[in-house]
Order: C-alpha cells, then structure tokens, then sequence
C-alpha cells in the first residue's frame, strides 16, 4: 500500500508564493502525473513530497502519516532526477547499490538487489562501467534502477525525459509505463510535456502558478477541462478560441453566435448566463471538419502535412485558426476553404475563464490506463 | 619566415629571456652554495671548483633535519586543521546559502588585506600568557588561521561546481550529512581539494613573518634556519645560500612532484 494526501500545502520562499494551498490525494499504485508550463510550481511540490524542500505550512500525509518533519530517506520515497543525478565515481552497480549500502546491506544480498533491478532494465552488461561511458538512455536506466532498489512505496519522477531525444523519449515513455505495470507502485511523475501526461497517467494534475486547475484522467481533462487554461494546454495541436454571441439559454444548451453570423446551440449548462454575457467559444483543431456548407469560412495561410494528418493554419476575420484535416486534402496555400463542427464538440467558457458544463458526460472519461488494461483494476479508480 | 611565426618566436624569446630573469636569483644562489666563502664574495664567476664545505659547516652549526622537520609538521598539520574547518565551511556556504554567505567570504578575504605585523603584538602577547611562544602548535594554530580565508574560498567555488542533484540523489538514497560529504562531495571534488591543500603547504613553508617572531629554536622551520645565517659577525654567502637550497629545495621537489595535480585542481570546472 502506498497512498500520498497533500492538504492545503502552502510553499513561500521568502515573499514568493510558489505553491498556493495544493490538496490532492493519490490513491494506491496510481500514475500521477503533474503537467503545467515552466514556473507552475509542479517541480517544488515532487520535491516537496520528495522531503528536498519543506513545506512552509499544510500536512504531507504518505500512508496515513504525516511526513513534513521526517527527512527524505525515511520517507520510503525513490525519486528519479531531470539531470539523472548518478554518482559520476561509481560504476553502474556501485549508484544502483549506494542506498544499500548506506543502509548497512550485506554484500552478497546488495549484489542480489542490483541485478534483480539490473534484469527488469536490461543493464546487466553494463554494471561495471561509469555513468561517463553511458548514453543518455542508459544513464536514465540507471537512475530508475537506482530508485528500483530501493523499493519505495512511491516513485517520484522529475521530467525525466526531457534530456533524451525525441525516438528515445518515446521509448523510455513507453518502457515507463510498462514498468509501472510490472511493479505495480504508486508513481508520481512530473513534466511539462502534455503528450507525456496524456499517454502515461492514471490521473493528470494540471498546475499554473501554484495552484491545481484540474484533476482528473487523461479523457476527462480533455473532454471536460474545467476552464480556458486547461482547455489551452491539453490537447495537441491547441484549442481553438473564437468570440460568440450569447443568444439565449435552455434545457438542450446555450444559443450562440458565430464569426460567421450563424447561429449554433452549444449542450452545455447556461442556467446562469445573464443576458448580453461575453462568451469564448473553444473547439479542438481535430473536431473541426471540412464542410462545405460550414457555418465558418476562412484563407489558408500554411499547411503542415504530416502524412496521417494535415494542419490548416486558417485566416478568418477575428484571428488565426488551426483545423487539423485528412491527411490527404488537396489544397493549397491562398484557398479559402469552409468548416464546421458537431455541438457537442464545443466547449464555452465564461468571461472569467470557467468552463461551463456539458450536459452529457463523455463515455470515456472514466477510462484511465489501469481502466484500458485490466476491468478487475479499475474499482478503485474513479 | 613568414611573420606569424617570427610573432612567435619572439614571444617565445621574450618569455625565455623573463622566466631566465625570475629564475636567476635563485640559479645564482645555488651556484653560491658550492663555492668557497672567498669565491662567493669576490668575482662573480661562472667557472670554480665546487665543494661542499659549505654544507659541511651548515650541518655542523645546525641541525638541518630538526629545522625541516617543524617546516613538515607546520605546513602539513596546519593545511589538515584549515581543511577539516573548511570543508564544512565551504559546504554549508555553496549548498546551504544565506543571505550572509556572500558577506561573510568577502569579509573573510579582506582579513587577508590587513598586513600581518599590525597585530603582532596582540598575537605575540596572546602567545606568551599561553605558552605558545616557540611550539609547533602555536606555529600550526597561526598558519591555520593565516591560510583559511583562501582555502574556504577555493574549496567554496570547487564545490560550487558541483551539481546540486547528486548531493540530493544521496540524501534521497539516506546519506547523512557526514555521509554525503564523505562519499560524494570529497571524492568528486579531490583535485580540487588536492590544490588547494597544496597550496596551503606551500604558503606556510614558506611563511616567513610569523615564524621568525613567534619562534626561536624548538619550534623554529626552515625560514628562520636560512635567516640564523645572517649573523651579527657579517654575512657569509657561501653558507647562506646553501642553508637556503637545503632549504627550499623540498618544497620545490613537491611543487615540481605534485604540478600536475595542481594545474589539473587550479582548472578543475573550467573545462569539465
């Protein structure tokens, strides 16, 4: 068992507020993952719970107990570093054992420990060298080995594949997640990569300037991000935003205005909506479709083909738009071409920012990893 | 030739001629010690009949090993004292900063600016009440205190230099303090501390100033040997010089030995 409560944490270095009062609570063998622009604060909380940093008020709870006065080692935490942080004088098996050693291991049974993790990471061959005459993967390798053997009731991981290039950050992503399955820990993992949190997490925590817009699983946050922020930052290429109208509000959703002078009746909550409200329309790139008798019209300005897909770059009166279309369209640069959407695609946002709520939940937002593996798994969540 | 290379070779010319300047005093003083008193003071030949007598007489006034044997035990123990304050010193001051740490290492360099008689007399005083006059301790305790403005300041930007994640790495793995200076933040940084300590040996061997006023003969290192050659009954060249090669010559032995270590120390994290 291994379950992580943050409640109210506040960090302040000196007059700067970095975290802002963060409750969360990760559940057993969970994959979190804490996703926000650079600054957002999601490094200085791992940290935090690591015991690198300590909290300038609220409780750090992991299984039941409260952490913020015990050190870092006794918390049972392994945390993995951006920079992998290996002991440049020691060989591989020397950094994967160093904990053992600390903690007084026998020789023959620290030997034992380093292989097992040795075996799950393929680095057998590669014990007796330095970190210096490793690649960048293999180092990463060590690093999580390093954490392996420890034996942590939570892994902590700090962007760590941001230094790999980009085939080999698919790699480890995928190495990661396998390895999540086959120790079955809670892990906690931090980045400002959106695809990584997308594809890794049971539970994605997304963080500007310190403080949780949102939690949720991976398809909840992008079929019902809570507000504009998160609406902008999940989801790839990014959300389009448009200016609408309010007409007026019902049962089956709210009545707006587009660019374009039609009108569309988006299924979301408007009870509240006062007449003449400001209102921003958001629409993901992929759920705008070609259609010639589209409620929207605009000029190409780029195209991006990337073979399975093609990314228009579109020109209408208020703004720039993206449409990402078939792979295999025909036009060209200067076109001007017409699209719509489905409703139910939309999203509106009130002029604070807020998200106003679907009528009808997406089916697949309760679906997480564990969810997408194993039913048996997925009681516990959600 | 073409000119770069005649640009060259006068810059090498010129470095010869300047590195051969710096060098004389010290070629002549050599050259000194193997000649008899008379040669030593009439013509200043290049041609004579070396001898050792000089030596010999050096020998039979002083005990030449008793002198060397303080400079070893002051320079040495008193580089060891500074560095076992320093290095928590220096570790608390680049990975535990306050708003003061940077105050507190310049303060610590202006003592360095202070010239070292103005407080001879406190210090010799201090010395008397205390028994220290004329003991190694009292000669290791000065040196200490005299060298550790400089030996915190380079241990602090050599450990400056060192990744901040690795020291949390061992701190997440369960090292203690003791345990993250010993086994990672000393055997990562040892050609800088290896420098440094060499440095600190070598300034207090050949540390002049307080070793002839707070010592006479106990404790007294090879600076105040070469200085007993200066006599009231007039200066006798040959001896002197020879005092004075026996003198520095195991400190340039070990500065020669150890030149690698410290140029490798001295650029240690400029070209990692």
């Amino acid at each position: 068992m291994a379950t992580l409560q943050l409640k109210n944490v506040i960090k302040e270095f000196g007059d700067t507020h970095v975290i802002k009062g963060v409750d969360l609570e990760v559940k057993d063998r969970e994959f979190v993952v804490f996703v926000g622009p650079s600054g957002c604060g999601k490094s200085t909380l791992l940290r935090m719970i690591a015991g690198l940093e300590s909290a300038t008020d609220g409780d750090i709870v992991i299984d039941g107990k409260r952490m913020n006065d015990i050190g870092p080692a006794e918390r049972g935490l392994a945390m993995v570093f951006q920079s992998y942080a290996l002991y440049p004088h020691m060989t591989v098996e020397d950094n994967m054992g160093f904990s053992l050693r600390l903690a007084g291991v026998s020789k023959s049974e620290r030997k034992d420990k380093v292989l097992d993790a040795a075996r799950i990471l393929q680095l057998e061959n590669l014990l007796d060298r330095k970190p210096k005459a490793l690649s960048g993967g293999q180092r990463q390798r060590v690093a999580i080995g390093r954490a392996i053997v420890r034996n942590p009731s939570i892994f902590l991981f700090d962007e760590p594949l941001s230094n790999l290039d980009a085939a080999l950050r698919v790699q480890m992503r995928v190495e990661l997640a396998r390895l999540h399955e086959e120790l079955d820990a809670t892990m906690i993992y931090v980045t400002h990569d959106q695809i990584e949190a997308m594809t890794m997490a049971d539970k994605i925590v997304v963080l500007q300037g310190g403080e949780v817009e949102q939690v949720g699983s991976p398809m909840e946050l992008y079929h019902h991000p809570r507000n504009r922020f998160v609406a902008g930052f999940i989801g790839s290429p990014t959300m389009n935003f448009l200016p609408v109208d309010f007409q007026d509000a019902n049962a089956d959703g709210v009545q707006v205005t587009l660019p374009g002078g039609q009108g569309c009746r988006v299924p979301v909550n408007g009870e509240e909506l006062a007449a003449g409200a400001s209102l921003e329309l958001g629409i993901r790139p992929e759920h705008l479709n070609l259609d010639d008798n589209g409620p929207m019209s605009g000029k190409i300005q780029v195209i991006e083909r990337l073979g399975g897909a093609t990314s228009l770059y579109v020109q209408m009166d208020h703004g720039m738009i993206t449409v990402v279309a078939d792979g295999d369209i025909e036009h060209k640069v200067g076109d001007t071409i017409r699209f719509g959407f489905e409703p139910f695609r939309g999203h509106l946002f009130r002029e604070d920012g807020l998200a106003l709520e679907s009528l009808q939940r997406h089916p697949l937002t309760a679906i997480n990893r564990q969810a997408n593996r194993a039913p048996a798994d997925s009681g516990d969540d959600q | 030739m073409n000119p770069s290379t005649l640009k060259r070779f006068a810059i090498g010319l010129l470095a010869w001629v300047i590195a051969f300047i710096i060098f004389f005093p010290i070629f002549w003083m050599v050259l000194t010690g193997f000649k008899t008193e008379v040669e030593a003071v009439s013509d200043p030949s290049l041609i004579f009949t070396p001898t050792l007598d000089s030596y010999a007489e050096v020998q039979q006034r002083a005990d030449y090993f008793k002198f060397a044997w303080n400079s070893v035990i002051v320079s040495f123990g008193s580089t060891l004292l500074a560095l076992i304050i320093a290095i928590p010193s220096a570790y608390s001051m680049a990975f535990l900063p306050t708003k003061r740490t940077k105050g507190t290492l310049l303060w610590m360099l202006s003592t360095k600016m202070l010239p070292p008689v103005g407080v001879l007399v406190p210090i010799y005083l201090l010395f008397r009440d205390t028994g220290l006059l004329d003991t190694c301790t009292g000669l290791v305790i000065v040196y200490t205190l005299m060298n550790l403005p400089i030996v915190v300041w380079m241990l602090y930007t050599f450990f400056k230099d060192l990744p901040k994640d690795i020291l949390e790495a061992g701190r997440m793995d369960g090292a203690s303090t003791l345990q993250e200076v010993l086994y990672l933040l000393m055997p990562l940084t040892l050609p800088g501390i290896a420098s440094t300590g060499l440095l600190s040996v070598i300034l207090s061997w050949n540390e002049a100033f307080w070793s002839l006023n707070l010592t006479t003969s106990q404790a007294a290192p090879l600076t105040a040997y070469i200085a007993s050659f200066s006599s009231p009954e007039g200066l006798f060249w040959a001896k002197l010089s020879a005092a004075s090669t026996m003198a520095i010559a195991p400190i340039l032995v070990f500065g020669w030995l150890t030149q690698k270590q410290m140029v490798r120390g001295l650029t240690f994290g400029a070209v990692k």
